[in-house]
């Protein structure tokens, strides 16, 4: 039988249908990350549609999407298939699915971890972070020198004092999220 | 006229001659910005990709801010524009998640409270015949290709073109206008990102471009700093060029800030 579970996961999570594509391959056609994907958002799209719910989950497209919503401004069905895709990483990550880009989740984690600690982004913190995730120490190096000495890469980070509430917010998801609904009523969520 | 002014972390950081190329160029045209005490991050490319609720959250808290000053806000970053503007509209159309949103941050949505890119406020609000007034030096002959700037219509944007005409420059007709250059993958998939650029680069350079024009911070960084080619194309800000036409002095100290100085290009303009 079909398993449905992962379409009504995402329709629910990224609010929308996504039974109204009909496949026309518009947003893959425009996509500017699609020659470097597996299958590109519209294959993508069918995948979930037909209950291809682990191979869509474990597909590097969805973490090379590169959030630009050209997608989704070209789509005549009103399909929003970046969001789509923002809704299946993150499913990704509920479910712990295999996943063949793990460094680019890990660079939105640590991302999101300056947010948490700062409320607002720290380069100088990314850059040595993301030296950790990728391993490749001397990779832009030169950029960001120059960057340090053009005095556009602080040292020091602007903290703000409403660090605490936008830090709840990072953490509050989990907790109380429709989707923490949809993964207890799923069938879905049920598997192993 | 007298705005909230939403910077957003890029124009602390990277993106610093954006941030004083707007305050110049908008004070050159009679606009004093008022910058929103406390803001947040809005999260940008990441937040939305892992944790749905709180990318909203996130651009929300800034909206909250700006109602409380009582003044509309201007986000020069097109990708803090963008999030304000998606919850924004879900505060606007969605009144189960707009009551969430307000009991998480303790506010309630009065509707009253417009968000605004400088090019939006300059073509439509200020006026295009203001504009021609301040200009000191014509940018004649400097040929340039604006990228993504879908403020108006999000195939076919016109209102950079318009802004560019105004301040004498020449404007030209691209096919890349609207393609994504990547930047969020800019750290993670070089090699993907550097094709990006790279192929945007020549198009520029297939119709004579001089200088690539951004309203964004994180395309100018990644144009910058993902080109390969030995002679690099310039990126500038939009507003960058408005203060040279405007003759302002301080645009002499932005030039310097670029990856790949545009000086040779504006120099005659000076
Ligand atoms: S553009 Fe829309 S209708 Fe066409 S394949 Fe993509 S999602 Fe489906
Ligand atoms: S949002 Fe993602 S899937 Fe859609 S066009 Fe952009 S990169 Fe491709």
């Amino acid at each position: 039988m079909l398993d449905s579970s992962l379409r009504d996961w995402v329709n629910l999570q990224s609010h929308q249908n996504i039974n109204t594509c009909f496949t026309c391959a518009k947003c893959t056609a425009g996509c500017p990350v699609a020659f470097a994907m597996e299958f590109g958002p519209h294959r993508i799209l069918q995948m979930v549609r037909f209950g291809m719910n682990d191979a869509a989950l474990a597909s590097r497209d969805i973490w090379l999407c590169a959030g630009c919503e050209t997608c989704a401004t070209r789509c005549p069905n009103d399909v929003d298939v970046a969001a789509l895709m923002d809704a299946l990483r993150q499913i990704s990550l509920a479910k712990k699915s295999r996943n063949p880009a793990r460094d680019i989740a890990d660079f939105h984690r640590a991302y999101l971890l300056l947010i948490k600690l700062f409320g607002r982004m720290h380069e100088a913190s990314l850059m040595i972070l993301v030296k950790l995730i990728t391993r490749d120490l001397l990779a832009d190096m030169g950029a960001g020198v120059q960057l340090v000495l053009k005095g556009k890469i602080p040292i020091v980070p602007e903290r703000i004092r409403g660090t605490g509430e936008v830090s709840r917010m990072l953490n509050a998801e989990k907790r109380n999220s429709r989707e923490a609904f949809v993964i207890r009523n799923s069938q879905f969520g049920n598997q192993k | 006229m007298k705005f909230a002014y939403y910077p957003g972390c890029s124009l602390h950081a990277t993106g610093l001659e954006y941030d004083q190329s707007t305050r110049a160029a908008l004070c050159a045209l009679d606009v004093e910005l008022d910058e929103l005490r406390d803001w947040n991050c809005c999260g940008a490319s990441s937040a939305h990709a892992l944790d749905a609720n709180a990318a909203i959250l996130l651009a929300a808290r800034n909206l909250a801010l700006a109602q409380r000053a009582h003044r509309d806000v201007i986000a020069p970053c097109a990708a803090c524009f963008n999030r304000l503007k998606v919850a924004e509209h879900i505060l606007k159309t969605d009144s189960t998640r707009r009551v969430e949103i307000e009991r998480a941050l303790d506010f309630y949505y009065a509707d009253a409270t417009q968000i605004l890119n400088p090019i939006d406020l300059v073509v439509n609000h200020i006026g295009l015949p203001r504009v021609r007034a301040a200009v000191k030096n014509p940018l004649t002959d400097l040929r340039v290709v604006p990228h993504i700037t879908q403020f108006d219509d999000p195939e076919h944007p016109r209102a950079l073109d318009q802004l560019l005409s105004a301040i004498g420059a020449q404007p030209c007709e691209w096919a890349d206008a609207t393609h994504c250059c990547g930047g969020s993958l800019s750290l993670t998939r070089a090699n993907i990102v550097i094709k990006l650029v790279d192929d945007l680069v020549a198009h520029a350079r297939d119709v004579n471009a001089q200088a690539i024009v951004t309203a964004c911070p994180l395309c100018q960084i990644n144009l910058e700093m993902r080109q390969t080619r030995a002679d690099k194309l310039p990126i500038v800000y939009f507003t960058e060029l408005m203060g040279l036409a405007f003759g302002l002095k301080e645009s002499r100290k932005w030039w310097g800030k670029h990856l790949i100085n545009p000086r040779e290009l504006v120099s005659r303009y000076q």
